[in-house]
């Protein structure tokens, strides 16, 4: 318990410390000038406007592409239902910033649209420039998020409450707005507000298409740029940590008032899934496909760059090759390698601790469960940019006992950022797992003889084990195309992961195929790794992507 | 919307079903049922667990619509209508109570649909939470209800709007037994005073017997046997219906005499004298029949002892007893192999008879019911 508070102090806490530490610190005693400071920069308020505008903006336009989408697929029986649920979740298997890549492939002041334009029209529309692209790239990743927990959300409404609603008179939409809306809003909120986290901290979105006047960008050019004591990153860090515990808390405060609406017992049990057919299928079919077809352009345009030699003013590449994949797999294979074995290892670090947290926060009687449990569920709120200023402030420049050299010198600081940035996800998926398994199992082996370490190996392990591994994969998955934290850790070049490795390639023109090599490996990560979640899930995938 | 200020008993329809049938998938959830169930009635589906009684009450309801047959209020047939322009009132299980909304909202809820005026509106729900005697509660939120009285919420909410027939799938199965003995005396004393159709679903076959007017007996999708509380358990037509409602014991037999108002059955225990009610079954010589004796009806005495009462009288060993309190539960097998039960008052004195001791059962005429074969055991 001490070796385990520990971890989490020095590797979640301190560094959150001092890097509020440093915003508040003033000549004398702790200040609020450097907060004034910021707020007295017009670039830096653009920032924050642009950063809240976004996430916002985000939220807006993925509600409107989510919840048809989830309704339709809950609410309606057609075939082809389950094509459309699977292809709404493809948009998260790409990586944002690979996303972005792909639009301006398609979208991009010389991509295949605006070509289309200027031979038709003679113009070109800016969609990717600024803040707009930023909006486009991130709505059309992240409404999936939104799509699956108004899914879940209706999906657990008890279908009496509905039908006690007919049975009195309503129907139609005064049906939805008086009784189904309320009752799914709260999972809705939470998927918005998640949405909304994800978008305010994304850092490599606004690089890849190298617009920074966003709170996130600002953070990292401050540091990496100014200095690692330039007060003014770490006042921006604080302002991000801020938002996101605010719309965390928020969440929260939704989800748990979401537990009312699930199915009671001795309900019907037939959910109303309506069979439609003629014009109103067409038109369901019609917007779906015209949505999905639009979010998963970018898998398309990856896969395509990825086999391209020249691809440059034209709608299509004009000369394909094996050699992006062959600079990849052979010439610098180390991007691949470097991403499965830090991965890995974040997987087993999350799957150990969480295992060991979900069994104190479930079984324990311990003293500090409840600070375990905020302690735990603390990454969340942490963006990947605060959370490698802190590492960075901390251990820089400080030899790690027993290394001899700074903490972030060594890879390893990927790991401990990876494994600490997901462990919330694994706590979730083992503590999930283990409150399935009723205390008279584990009981019943005690009262035959069996001791509780037997008992914990032979019983309580293996009745887990799907969540462990479910745990374990999320932290895989995710962890494998993480961008934000990797930027600022990656202490030398052939240290960096897959996503490092995207990004360096796609700052050249000549590193665009390699890059899109990169990209596609990255997606068929991301790829398995959630269907195996899914199959071990279940149908509640969306509950491994809640807040 | 004149004609709904509050007489009940004007609006009452009469339930007609015609031949409905459901299938889900391999399952019959409903069978070919045909009923009629009257104006102002309480009607109970009765049934053991999955034998279609929900289902049936969701086709009156519109949630179900039947694979065939048809379904018809008041002589208008209504099998196509959807739900919400029945007006048939619908009380839930789960009671289905809007976790979103105010109590006073909840029951509000079907008015506002019927676009009664506010003012109306008001009086109306305070009027229907005093006749559950709700009053006081309305600001609350259902989950700061005990089950009791979300139960009555629920029932209020639907009474509310004042439906020509009032649908209660076991409202009264998540309720505690003391609770549900208050609710169920509740329930009649409110369905007189109202006078409102009612059909009441359950699988308590003394719930059943206590509520109810009629009751139909359900097994398999099928409506087995349609009679008062009386006649269901005093005359089963069905070995089903003799051994679900109450237990019963059966002797198998054929027809070996029969006089007016007296029937001689060859059974293997011997012959079975049957006293017949007028117009009642007459059976032929030489037919096959059942017979049904319920364990109350049967008197256990001491072989030696002469009993003057004119009546079946058999020997037998008592196999076990189970002492329980007012009752006793015998298990007695017959000389030619028949196992029976008995259920006898505990005697004043304590007497009761041990395990493996020689007795006398006996049961009078008319307490022997027939059941004709071919209903089949
Ligand atoms: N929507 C459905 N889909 C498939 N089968 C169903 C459906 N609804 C009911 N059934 C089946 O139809 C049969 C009758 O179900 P029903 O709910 O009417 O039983 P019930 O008599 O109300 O039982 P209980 O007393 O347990 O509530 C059951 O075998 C059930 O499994
Ligand atoms: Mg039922």
């Amino acid at each position: 318990m001490a070796a385990l508070l520990s971890i989490l102090a020095a590797f979640i806490l301190y560094p959150l410390a001092r890097v509020l530490y440093v915003a508040f610190a003033g000549e004398g005693g702790p200040t609020l000038s450097h907060l004034f400071a910021f707020f007295r920069r017009p670039l830096f308020r653009e920032a924050l406007y642009n950063s809240l505008l976004a996430g916002f903006l985000a939220v807006v336009f993925g509600s409107l592409i989510g919840l048809p989408l989830a309704y339709f697929t809950v609410k309606y029986d057609f075939k082809g239902k389950i094509v459309l649920q699977t292809l709404g979740v493809l948009p998260l298997v790409i990586p944002p910033f690979v996303g972005a890549v792909a639009f301006q492939l398609i979208l991009g002041r010389s991509g295949m649209v605006n070509l289309l334009l200027l031979q038709y029209l003679g113009t070109t529309v800016p969609f990717m420039e600024g803040l707009p692209g930023v909006v486009l790239v991130q709505t059309l990743h992240y409404f999936p998020f939104i799509m699956l927990n108004a899914a879940a959300s209706l999906t657990n409404i008890d279908p009496s409450l509905e039908e006690m609603a007919q049975n009195l008179g309503s129907y139609g939409f005064r049906l939805f707005r008086k009784v189904t809306l309320p009752l799914m809003m709260p999972g809705y909120i939470a998927g918005a507000l998640l949405v909304f986290i994800r978008v305010i901290d994304d850092l490599g979105t606004p690089l890849m298409l190298n617009y920074t006047k966003l709170l996130a960008p600002q953070a990292y050019l401050r540091i990496t740029t100014v200095g690692i004591d330039d007060v003014d990153g770490y006042v921006v860090c604080v302002i991000l940590v801020i938002l996101s515990l605010v719309s965390l808390w928020i969440a929260r405060k939704y989800l748990s008032l979401s537990e009312y609406a699930t199915v009671q017992r001795g309900a019907s049990g037939s959910s109303i899934s309506k069979k439609i057919g003629g014009l109103k299928l067409f038109i369901v079919l019609g917007i779906s496909i015209l949505i999905l077809g639009i979010s998963l352009l970018p898998h398309l345009g990856i896969a395509l760059l990825s086999f391209s030699k020249v691809w440059s003013f034209s709608m299509l590449p004009t000369a394909y090759t094996w050699g992006n994949y062959d600079e990849i797999l052979f010439r610098t294979p180390h991007f691949v390698k470097n991403t499965l074995l830090y991965s890995l290892l974040a997987a087993s670090i999350d799957v150990l601790l969480g295992a060991i947290i979900a069994f104190l926060l479930i079984r324990g009687r311990v003293f500090g469960r409840n600070l375990l449990d905020a302690i735990t569920t603390m990454p969340l709120a942490i963006p990947g940019v605060v959370l490698a200023v802190g590492y960075l402030r901390v251990f820089y420049g400080w030899n790690f006992p027993g290394i001899g050299k700074p903490l972030t010198a060594t890879w390893f600081i990927l790991v401990i950022a990876y494994s600490m940035r997901r462990l919330p996800y694994t706590v979730r998926a083992c503590y999930a797992a283990m409150q399935q398994i009723h205390i008279s199992l584990e009981e019943a082996a005690l009262n035959l003889g069996a001791s509780r370490r037997r008992t914990f190996l032979k019983i309580t392990l293996p009745l887990m084990f799907g969540g462990l591994i479910a745990g374990g994969l999320i932290s895989f998955v995710t962890s494998s195309v993480e961008l934000s934290s990797t930027i600022m850790l990656v202490p030398k070049m052939e240290f960096g992961p897959l996503s490092y490795g995207i990004y360096i390639y796609m700052q050249s023109a000549i590193g665009r195929g390699p890059g899109a090599a990169l990209g596609v490996v990255a997606i068929g990560l991301v790829a398995v790794g959630t269907y195996l979640i899914h199959r071990i899930f279940g149908g509640r995938t969306g509950s491994a992507f809640r807040v | 919307m004149e004609e709904r200020g509050g007489r009940f008993l004007l609006k009452a329809a009469e339930v007609h079903l015609e031949k409905v049938s459901k299938c889900f998938g391999e399952v019959w959830a409903v069978r070919n049922v045909s009923l009629h169930i009257r104006q102002g009635e309480f009607y109970t589906f009765l049934g053991p667990s999955g034998c279609g009684k929900t289902t049936l009450l969701r086709i009156i309801a519109g949630f179900v619509e039947p694979d065939g047959g048809e379904v018809f209020l008041d002589k208008e047939a209504v099998t196509r209508v959807p739900p919400w322009k029945r007006d048939v009132g619908m009380v839930f299980q789960n009671y289905a109570l809007w976790p979103h909304m105010a109590v006073f909202d909840n029951v509000a809820f079907g008015l506002r649909e019927r676009e009664v005026p506010k003012s109306e509106i008001k009086a109306r729900v305070l009027d229907a939470l005093k006749k559950v005697n709700l009053e006081g509660l309305e600001a609350r939120r259902p989950s700061e209800l005990s089950g009791g009285q979300q139960q009555r919420v629920a029932l209020a909410r639907t009474l509310v709007i004042e439906p020509r027939v009032l649908l209660l799938d076991e409202p009264l199965s998540n309720l505690d037994a003391k609770l549900r003995l208050q609710m169920r005396n509740e329930l009649v004393k409110l369905q007189k005073d109202l006078g409102i159709t009612t059909i009441y679903v359950t699988h308590d076959q003394e719930e059943a017997l206590t509520l109810s007017n009629r009751i139909a007996v359900m097994n398999q999708g099928s409506v087995i046997q349609v009679g008062s509380p009386r006649e269901i358990y005093g005359q089963p037509q069905d070995p089903f219906v003799a051994e679900f409602v109450g237990t019963s014991n059966f002797f198998p037999g054929e027809v070996v005499e029969a006089i007016p108002e007296r029937l001689l059955v060859k059974t293997q225990e011997g012959t079975i004298e049957v006293a017949i009610p007028e117009n009642f079954w007459r059976g032929r010589v030489g037919e096959p029949v059942l017979l049904s004796v319920r364990p109350e009806a049967i008197q256990l005495r001491l072989p030696q002892e002469e009993d003057h009462n004119k009546g079946n009288r058999f020997l037998g060993t008592v196999k076990t007893s189970a002492f329980q309190g007012p009752l006793v539960l015998y298990e007695v097998e017959l000389k030619r192999g028949t196992n029976i039960k008995v259920i006898s008052p505990n005697p004043k004195g304590g007497e009761v008879f041990r395990v493996g001791e020689e007795i006398a059962v006996l049961f009078e005429t008319q307490e022997v019911t027939i059941i004709p074969a071919g209903s089949g055991v």
